[in-house]
This record gives C-alpha cells, structure tokens and sequence, in this order.
C-alpha cells in the first residue's frame, strides 16, 4: 500500500510538472503584451520598456519560469502585472463568491434533477417521463445566459426580489449574500439540472434491468421499494461522477453568467486578465483549478486501492 | 414561515434598507471597464481617470465639464516674456487625505517622477519640454521649459499630470492619496470602488457624502442595472440601442454630450496600395458617415471630415472633402490603376463602434471594389499586430486623447504618415502661445490631413450617459476621461 501511494504521489508530481510547463508556454504563447496595454497608444517606447523591467517581463520566458514555479512551491503566485496585488490573495478573495455561488447552484441543480429524474425512470415511456423529458431537452438548449437575462426581467427589474446583478458581500450577512447570489445561481443550475436529470434517468434504467432488481421485486418489494432501496442507490455512482464535473465547471466555468450579473467571481478575473494580458494570474487561477482536479483524482486513486485490493498488485 | 413569506419578507427588508441608504447623499455610479489600479500617473486607461480625475487627485490646473483649463492646485501663475519660464502660487493650507501637507515640493516631485529615465508615465510626451523644476518657497514653485510650449498649461491639465506626494507614493496603485474633495475608502476588486468625503477639503466641499462606482462591463447588464434601479447613473452608456427607452422613461435622464473621441479608419499610408494618395481619396469618397452613424451608434455621433473635435474653437467643417460619392471613388480608383479594385485586410477591436462600424464600411468599400477582409481582434492583440508591428491594411479606432492631432507629425506613428510640411507646422503650434495665431495654425493642420486623406475621418464619439432624474451636476460632455462628482448632488 505505501509503495502504491508513492507511486501514485510520483505520478501526481510528474503530471502536475507538466501541467505547469504546458499552461505557461501555451498561456505565453497569446500575442499581446501586459505592459503595452497598460500604456495604450500614446506611450514611448521607453516608457513601455521601463514598465516591462519593473514587471520583470525583460527576463527570459524560461527564467519567469522557473520563478513562478519556484513562487508557487512556496505558496507564493507572485504579484498581479495590472493590479500589482498578490495573485494569490485575489484568487482568494473571488473564491469567497464563486465558491458558494458553485455550490449553490450545485445544490439547486440536485434538487431539481433527482425527483425529475427519478419520477421520469419510473414513468418509462407515460406522459410524465415524456413531459420531464421534454423539459430536460429545452434546459439542455438553451444557453443560461439567456436564463438569466428572463430572470433578471421578471425577478429584478418587473418584481423587484431582487438585485439585477452585483454581489453585496458576506458582510452584510448569510442571507443578503445568499440573496443576491440567487438569480445566478438559479441560471447556472438549470441547464446543470437538465443534463443530470437525463443521467439519473438513463442510470435508474440501467439499473432497473439488472438481476438483482428482479430478485428484489421477486423477494416481494414493490416497484416504488424496489426502485428507491436498490434502484436509486446504485445508480448514484454514475451521477455523482457527473456532479463532481460539474463542479470544476461551475467554479471557472461561470465566466458568461459572472459577467451578466457583473459578479466578482473566478471567472471574471480569468475573463479580465485574459483581455489585460494579465497572464501570470491566467496561468495562476489554471494551474489551481489543475491541482485540484489532479489531487481529487490521487485521493479517488487511493481510496479505490483502500477498497479493492486488486488494483495495488496491478500498477 | 413558508418560502414566499420568507422571500416577501426579505425583500421588504432589503427595500427599507435601500430607501435608508438612498437618504440622497451618496450615489452609486456604474461605468463598463474597471481599473487595473489606482495610479492615474502610470498607465493609460481611462477607467483609472474616470473613477479618480478631480474626485480623489488634482493637478497644477484642470479640466472643467466645458474643456475649459482653469487653475487647480495652482491659484495663479506667471509665464517669463519668452515663454519659458511658469511660476506657480499654489493654494495655501492644502493637504493630502494622509493629512500631510500639499506644497511646492510635491509639485517637484510629481513632475520629476513623470519626466524620469525610469518613468512608467503613460504620457510621458506632456513633459517633455521640461528641463528643470524648482522650489522657490512652499508656496511656490518654478517650471523651466527647454521651449516655449503653447499647451503647458493645458498639459499639466491632464489626469496623468496629477500631484501626488512621495509619503505615499509606493502604495498608489492599491491606495490613492491625493489632495480631492473625495479620499479613497475601499475597493473590491472585480466590484467596486468606494469614495468618502473629505471633510479637511481645501476648496468646496462636495456635496455627496459618499460615493461607489461599479463595473458592469456586459451592455445587457447594463441595462438591466439601470431598469432594476440598482445604480443611479451609467456614464458612457455601452448600448445606444436602449437610449429611446431611457429618453421615454420619466424616472430617468439622458445625458448626450461629445468627447475627445475622432474615430477614425486608420490606414496603414505605407502599405501598397494605400501608399497612392488617389487610393486613400478613394476610400474616403466611398464611406458614407451618416449611414456609420446611424447604423452602429443609433444616430448619436457627429460626421467629421479631419483629426479635430466640432466642439473646438479651432474646428473647420472639411466633410465635404471628403463627400460620399461611390462613382468619385471607382474613377478614383481606375486612376490609380486599381479598376478591379483590391484586397485589404479590416482589423476591428472590441468597442462597438470598430465592430459594428466595421461591418457597415467592409459593405461600402465592397461597393466600389474594395474587398476588406475583417479581422477581429482583442485590444492586446491589436496593440501588437496594428499598432507596434503595423501590419495592418486598414482598421478602425476612436483617439481619445484631447487635442491629438500631434500624431500626424510621427512619421513612426503606426498609420505612418510621413509629411515634413505638416511637422515643422506642428513644431510651429508648440512653439506658439498667441491664442490667435494658434487658432489659425490648427486649422491648417485639419486642412493638410484632410487634404491628404491620411485616414478615413468617420465620426466624432458621442459621450452617452444615464441617470435617475434627480441626479444633478454630472458632466455632460467629456472633455477628458472624468467623472467631475464634486458639485453632484440629488434635486429635493
């Protein structure tokens, strides 16, 4: 078991070097130059080339390589070329909404798409599956930016529930900040809600053919036992896989929705520093959202080892 | 308590806590971009001048709301015979918002950081002329210019020649100092950015107690915010499609004005075959401005026919010069050898008026033969293709900058036209401080680049603001990037 956990952490270590040399050469790659935006189009040349010494941009590439590798061992993600902040603290300052507003919306989707789904598993081929079926399609198709802009329409601006966009801050209070993440939230978990109502349904039917689902039914549960002690437990692994992608999604992948509720989240800063060739927090926010699906996918590893014996002697 | 009342509930709650708030002395202002910090000395963007010009930093002189100079931190000052020499009286018991005193010593210091070898100031061109700043006493300080320099005064106006004080100099970008009617009080990044009134100000205190700026960058949440009232005034607009609804809606006021924007479709003058004078009249005669300003700006702009803003003194009406005329620009053409016309490339940067206004003149080019290829490009990209490595045939930019008309005479400027005429007349203009003679000078710089179709002269960029209907005092013109928020204040 340790020299599999080894293994596992040599490979975690080797992926995760990778991973940092792909994501700053590509990230490197974009035409463009922080300090000649900073500047715009009136700027000297000296000018622009006494910006470009002070960010440190005059070194190699391969030299604020190795820095930036080096920082990000010891915690440090260096400093913002725009903001002249510390990456790491504005990666946590915006984590403190996209955080919660993932989870959120993650939570709303649940909730919504395990009784669509599992009502529509048992309602195979009747009206019901096929009305839940319809609705998962148009939840599908439509992108949520348009979600949210009838949301905002009714909820905001006719209604007025609610703010239009902008977050208050956790200042002011759990339920102010959860209010004003509500809208978005809505609009980020419907279309998240249709595709996991879809998985939870072709799960439950799977699983409802199988063997033991008869030797359940045969042992004299009902269906509605049948499909709730056997059927939905089983087929859970399936959706929470689904979940778990859904949730990096949601953490960076809010950009558009952040940007309609002009929220300051993840996916917004990407968005800025994107535009203001900002790229050591590009390739910061990148490499964490990497390391965090890498080290998700190590503790997984090892706890499938815990389980299976198997799988030790195997690698 | 089922969720309805509970949502009901909260509701009212926030609508007491909003009415509370909104006791009509603090205001929330929105506007698209966001600054990248808060150091108006140190980079270009606007968004920087917007949140802070005049509310939290000053300078020797200012811009009013009218482009009108007019002293600042300076209360008066005297120019030797020879032009070369400004001494400054600045305003007595002046501070900073640290509460450290504004004198002579910090004036040198600003325009001795803004002129250095090492200098990151975005407009480092405004100083140039300056070749030694002297303290006289606290009150007064002694700029000697290399030559008579008929803009100073006018420069030192800018947002980039702002006064700041060497205590405070290291932390600037995340925590302005300055001597405004507003200090700097907090910014979420990504958010917002909070404004409080000085109440140690040295001239008239502002009238708000406090302001926020937003950033809302999405024209769809732009609206949306405006409709919703979750912010009190939108300055530069980013949707002219919704102005009518705003103009109809009695809860809110529009504010059209001008701005220092010449959009214009640059052209690289020494590419083939734009390098053809007959080619560059051609493209001229085959735009039609009204139709650009109709079709991407709904109607708010006005068609210009040279470099120069119609709101300036100086300003001479040279539109016909370039009158829409598709057969004009065919024979014109066919004179330049190119009957059958050409292929170009068309580089458009985000701001609506490049993309929307790039598509309508792609059209109008294809008219008379011209098959423009657009590109689309982010401002970073743009910078670097276009603007450094001029590879480009044609591409659409508003100037924003006032009184720009300087950058015809960089033959390395990236349209790179190259015209010694037109720069010793600009070296003439520098050197000229008699009001009318200046007058004259300018007018004749419009007629040479108008005269040589340096570039496509499209539109002057309208300033489009909203507001709630209370709000009073906003600027409604922007003679430079600013939001003036010192006399706002709401109507009883």
């Amino acid at each position: 078991m340790i020299r599999y956990s080894l293994k596992r952490l040599l490979s975690l270590i080797v992926s995760l070097a990778v991973a940092s040399l792909v994501i700053f050469f590509v990230i490197e790659v974009a035409p463009g130059d922080p300090a000649s935006f900073m500047l715009g189009i009136n700027a000297q040349p000296d000018t622009v080339a006494a910006l470009r010494a002070e960010l440190g941009l005059d070194q190699s590439k391969f030299a604020r390589y190795i820095e930036w590798v080096s920082g990000i061992i010891r915690g440090d993600f260096g400093t913002s070329y725009t903001y002249r902040t510390p990456v790491a603290e504005m990666i946590a300052d915006r984590l403190w909404v996209s955080l919660p507003l993932a989870l959120y919306a993650l939570t709303l989707s649940t909730l919504i798409a395990f009784p669509a789904g599992i009502y529509a598993a048992a309602r195979r081929g009747k009206g019901g599956d096929m009305a839940v079926m319809g609705a998962t399609q148009l939840g599908v198709a439509v992108p949520n930016f348009w979600f949210a802009m009838m949301l905002v329409l009714i909820f905001a601006i006719n209604l007025r529930w609610f703010n239009a966009g902008g977050f208050v801050g956790w200042d002011s209070g759990l339920w102010t900040g959860l209010h004003s993440l509500t809208l978005p939230a809505i609009s980020l978990a419907l279309p998240q809600a249709a595709i996991l109502a879809r998985v939870m349904r072709s799960a439950l039917l799977d699983i409802l053919g199988e063997d033991f689902m008869r030797t359940a039914r045969a042992k004299g549960l009902s269906k509605r036992q049948a499909l709730w002690r056997h059927g939905v437990r089983n087929a859970l692994i399936p959706v929470l896989t689904i979940i778990g992608l859904q949730f990096s999604f949601l953490l960076a992948g809010a950009i558009i929705i952040e940007q309609v509720f002009y929220l300051p989240g993840l996916g917004r800063l990407v968005f800025q520093a994107i535009s203001a060739r900002d790229l050591i927090v590009v390739e910061s926010v990148v490499m964490l959202l990497v390391f965090s699906v890498i080290m998700v996918n190590f503790l997984v590893d090892l706890a499938y080892a815990a389980v299976d014996p198997r799988l030790r002697s195997r690698t | 308590m089922s969720f309805k009342s509970l949502v009901l509930a909260a509701s009212s709650a926030l609508a007491l806590a909003a009415g509370a708030a909104s006791a009509k002395d603090s205001i929330i202002v929105a506007m698209q971009l966001e600054p990248p910090h808060l150091d108006p000395t140190s980079a270009a963007a606007g968004a920087i001048d917007s949140v802070l010009y005049s509310n939290v930093f000053e300078g020797l002189t200012r811009f009013m709301g009218d482009g009108a100079v007019v002293p600042g931190l300076a209360a008066s000052w005297e120019i030797s015979d020879d032009g070369l020499t400004y001494t400054f009286s600045l305003h007595s018991g002046v501070t900073f918002h640290d509460g450290t005193t504004m004198d002579a010593e910090d004036v040198k210091f600003s325009l001795d950081r803004a002129r250095a070898e090492d200098s990151t100031n975005a407009q480092k061109a405004l100083f140039a002329g300056i070749i030694d700043v002297s303290v006289v006493n606290p009150q007064t300080v002694k700029v000697t210019l290399s030559e008579p320099n008929g803009n100073f005064l006018f420069n030192m106006a800018w947002g980039d020649a702002v006064i700041v004080a060497p205590e405070s100099i290291d932390d600037i970008k995340t925590n302005p100092i300055g001597t405004g009617a507003f200090k700097f009080a907090n910014w979420v990044q990504g958010d917002k950015i909070e404004l409080a009134r000085n109440d140690s100000y040295w001239g008239t205190p502002a009238v708000l107690s406090s302001a926020n700026f937003k950033f809302i960058s999405d024209p769809t949440a732009a609206f949306a915010a405006m409709m919703a009232e979750d912010i009190d005034a939108f300055i530069s607009f980013p949707a002219p499609e919704n102005i009518p609804q705003f103009e109809a809606d009695p809860r809110f006021q529009v504010l059209v004005g001008s701005t220092e924007g010449e959009t214009i479709l640059s052209t690289n003058n020494m590419q083939p075959p734009f390098d053809d004078v007959r080619v560059r009249k051609a493209v001229a005669h085959a735009i039609n401005r009204q139709a650009i300003v109709d079709g991407a700006m709904f109607g708010y702009g006005t068609p210009i026919g040279s470099h120069f803003a119609p709101h300036n003194p100086a300003y001479v009406d040279l539109t016909a010069n370039s009158a829409y005329d598709p057969e004009k620009a065919k024979s014109l053409l066919a004179e330049a050898g190119m009957a059958e016309g050409f292929s170009t490339t068309l580089h458009l940067p985000p701001p609506s008026y490049a993309r929307r206004g790039g598509e309508i003149i792609a059209a109008q080019l294809a008219e008379v033969g011209i098959k423009a290829e657009i590109i689309n490009v982010e401002w970073a990209q743009w910078l670097e293709t276009v603007f450094r490595g001029k590879d480009f045939g044609l591409t659409i930019v508003s100037h924003t900058e006032p009184m720009d008309i300087g950058i015809y005479a960089r033959p390395e400027y990236y349209f790179q036209y190259d015209n010694k005429g037109f720069q010793e007349l600009m070296t003439g203009l520098n050197a000229t401080t008699d009001p009318g003679k200046r007058i004259e000078m300018m007018q004749e710089a419009q007629k040479i680049i108008a005269d040589d179709y340096v570039n496509g002269y499209l539109f002057q960029l309208a300033q489009l603001s909203v507001a709630k209907a209370g709000v009073q005092g906003l600027w409604t013109n922007a003679p430079t990037q600013a939001t003036d928020l010192t006399s706002v204040s709401w109507a009883e």
